[in-house]
């Protein structure tokens, strides 16, 4: 094996770890891809959104993240659930309406939650979760506890008005949350350019007195290395910090999308930005991984997938009787 | 016994329950030294200080969602909003996340929240700060509704609603929120979903909420004179609501007023009537329910429209009459 070079990653996170990773953000890629492909057969239905091209942003961010510690999700939210440890199988299951899934089958693809491992849920609705996220930091705050809360949302939902009321609350407050603005470009259909008149969505941390941070999104490094950072100054008791993480969706919106609003040439560019291809040469480089145990974990990572839709298939459907259980606590 | 306020009878039971309980806090705009819109938060700051009495700026959406994602996280927040109309600000959090969280999370997660807020009309506060609204949040599963009528149910409710898991939304009518009845010094729960008769009467019920408590009451001690005995019942809480005590009543009576504040078109108590017809109440009916509400129109300003927009003491005197063919 040839020799190991320090990578200028985070003191927390280990060499193994970075393996970990590389796997997980193959697990996100497969996780979607395989829901995509189930969508299109017609063999799961509702709706879903996929984050394949978007993996560095959740498995970098969560890479700083201890179990304690808390995030909230969007509609676009698998990888996210990954990342904070949340296991295929019980993803899969719930998208499948299962009662083995996450959320026995009620929540489905944009509701996947698991409140034990610190995941608050993910969010149907645009920008719903940040004042959740800044509601989880206060009780951090109230009874002195040391976990912090990452907030994932979209530009999107950078446009809506619970957004500029939270991180606010937020600042005013100094709580411990961290604000990771994942710009996938897209709102939907309407590109950001013609959304936001900013060129940094970041720089909206500006308005409310915090530190604004644009990374690149498809490098996992230097995602964990934004985040790190804004964790520690959330757990030193700074304040909340502002990320924009700058990325791509390679899918549509949701199941149906033509994908009118952009060109094919803008897709094939920012797949050449390919997240995980770049994290394998930054690895292979380092003396970390080799091409030949890389396609080794990938196939793996596949086979867990296919393993996943097994658990699911073979799991049973809630009855009748479920229908109104858990209205009420 | 003592008697205090119905406002007083609010800020002690969240006063008691504080001093027990770190996990309660309050927040909402000027509920600091201010003391709230309507004075209700009034000493408490000094008392247990800004941590746990957080005065916010006003951003109902932000606050309502932080009141919800710190229930989620392991407190009991009381969110203060300064009028019942700011809810359509909040809307999002409270029906979008609160009520749905548990449902959606299959069972994991709970919400422990009370939403306080004051509604009616009355005050001259015109179109945006006098509705009753509380129809929008019945209609939402995993919300429970209360709408006290007196000092004693208001701080006996409220009590009920902080031990509560779920998200309540607790109405406090403004015009009720001077007036007085006896209220023990201790805590004490009442439950939710337990209506209470707040008179007994043989020939007509009337089921009433809020202030229409206390009008149905006038109206009853009047047509007494008549010689027409009233029952009148007030659900305390729309969200569970009580149907028995009310099937009760009207299988004895035989005819049934329902009336609150709120404009009739889409209000609770077309739900209520709907509830009678369906049960065996109905085979005891001698008259058609009638419903009284407000007027299909906006909170007028001025104190004569303002006053004829929602249902007075003749107006269900006359409803009465009617259902006994007196009118």
């Amino acid at each position: 094996m040839a020799e190991v070079k320090k990578l200028n990653v985070p003191e927390k996170i280990t060499d193994d770890k970075l393996i970990d990773l590389y796997k997980q953000m193959w697990q996100i890629r497969f996780f979607d891809e395989k829901v995509d492909e189930f969508f299109a057969k017609g063999m799961i239905h509702g709706t879903t959104h996929l984050a394949v091209g978007q993996e560095a942003s959740a498995a970098g961010v969560c890479a700083l993240l201890d179990v304690e510690d808390k995030i909230t999700s969007t509609h676009r939210g698998h990888g996210h659930c990954i990342a904070k440890g949340a296991t295929a199988d019980r993803m899969m299951a719930e998208l499948f309406g299962r009662t083995t899934g996450y959320c026995k089958g009620k929540g489905g693809s944009m509701h996947i939650a698991d409140v034990d491992m610190g995941n608050l849920g993910a969010n149907g609705i645009v920008a719903g979760g940040i004042p959740l996220a800044v509601g989880s930091a206060l009780t951090a705050q109230m009874k002195k506890k040391d976990y912090v809360t990452v907030c994932f949302f979209g530009d999107g939902a950078s446009n809506e008005g619970s957004f500029h009321e939270a991180v606010n609350l937020a600042s005013i407050w100094k709580l411990p949350v961290i604000f990771v603005c994942e710009n996938n470009q897209y709102g939907m259909s309407g590109p950001v350019t013609e959304m936001v008149n900013v060129e940094n969505i970041a720089t909206r941390s500006e308005a409310y007195g915090i530190p604004g941070v644009v990374a690149d999104g498809n490098d996992i490094v230097e995602m964990m290395n934004v985040t790190d950072e804004a964790v520690q100054r959330a757990r030193n008791g700074e304040g909340p910090t502002l990320i924009e993480a700058k990325t791509y969706r390679w899918k549509g919106h949701s199941k149906s999308d033509a994908k009118k609003y952009r060109t094919r040439e803008e897709e094939k560019e920012w797949r050449q930005k390919d997240p995980i291809k770049r994290f394998k040469e930054v690895l292979v480089e380092a003396g970390l991984l080799t091409e030949e145990k890389a396609e080794e974990i990938r196939l793996e990572v596949k086979k867990e997938i296919e393993d996943a839709v097994k658990f699911a298939e073979e799991s049973p459907m809630p009855t009748a009787d479920d229908l109104l259980t858990d209205v009420y606590a | 016994m003592r008697e205090i306020t119905y406002l007083e009878a609010v800020r002690e039971a969240m006063s008691q329950e504080m001093r027990k309980n770190d996990d309660v806090y309050i927040l909402g705009e000027d509920i600091g030294v201010y003391g709230g819109a309507f004075g209700v938060t009034r000493g408490m700051i000094e008392e247990f200080g800004p941590e746990r009495v957080r005065n916010t700026p006003i951003s109902e959406s932000g606050i309502a969602g932080a009141a919800v994602g710190s229930a989620l996280t392991g407190m009991r927040p009381i969110l203060e909003l300064q009028f019942s109309d700011f809810i359509t600000i909040a809307m999002d959090q409270m029906v979008n996340q609160a009520a749905k969280i548990r449902y959606m999370y299959g069972g994991k997660g709970k919400v422990p929240m009370v939403l306080r807020t004051p509604s009616g009309s009355g005050t001259g506060a015109a179109a945006q700060h006098s509705q009753s609204l509380e129809a929008w949040v019945t209609h939402i599963p995993g919300l429970k509704v209360v709408q006290p009528s007196t000092a004693y149910d208001a701080k006996g409710l409220l009590k009920a609603a902080m031990d509560d898991d779920n998200p309540v939304i607790f109405y406090e009518h403004k015009l009720l929120y001077k007036t007085s009845s006896d209220v023990p010094e201790e805590q004490y729960s009442l439950p939710l979903g337990k209506a209470d008769v707040k008179r007994e009467g043989s020939d007509v019920t009337i089921v009433a909420t809020a202030i229409m408590v206390h009008r149905a009451q006038e109206a009853a001690e009047e047509l007494e004179k008549e010689g027409i005995s009233v029952e009148v019942i007030d659900p305390r809480t729309l969200v569970p609501l009580d149907e028995e005590t009310i099937v009760k009543s009207v299988s004895k009576t035989g005819r049934v007023v329902v009336v609150h504040e709120a404009v009739k078109r889409g209000g609770y108590g077309g739900e209520i009537a709907s509830m009678i017809a369906e049960s065996e109440a109905f085979d005891y009916l001698d008259a058609p329910i009638k419903r009284l509400g407000g007027a299909p129109s906006p909170i007028p300003y001025n104190p004569e429209l303002e006053k004829s927009h929602v249902p007075q003491v003749p107006d269900i005197i006359q409803a009465v009459k009617e259902t006994l063919n007196k009118a």
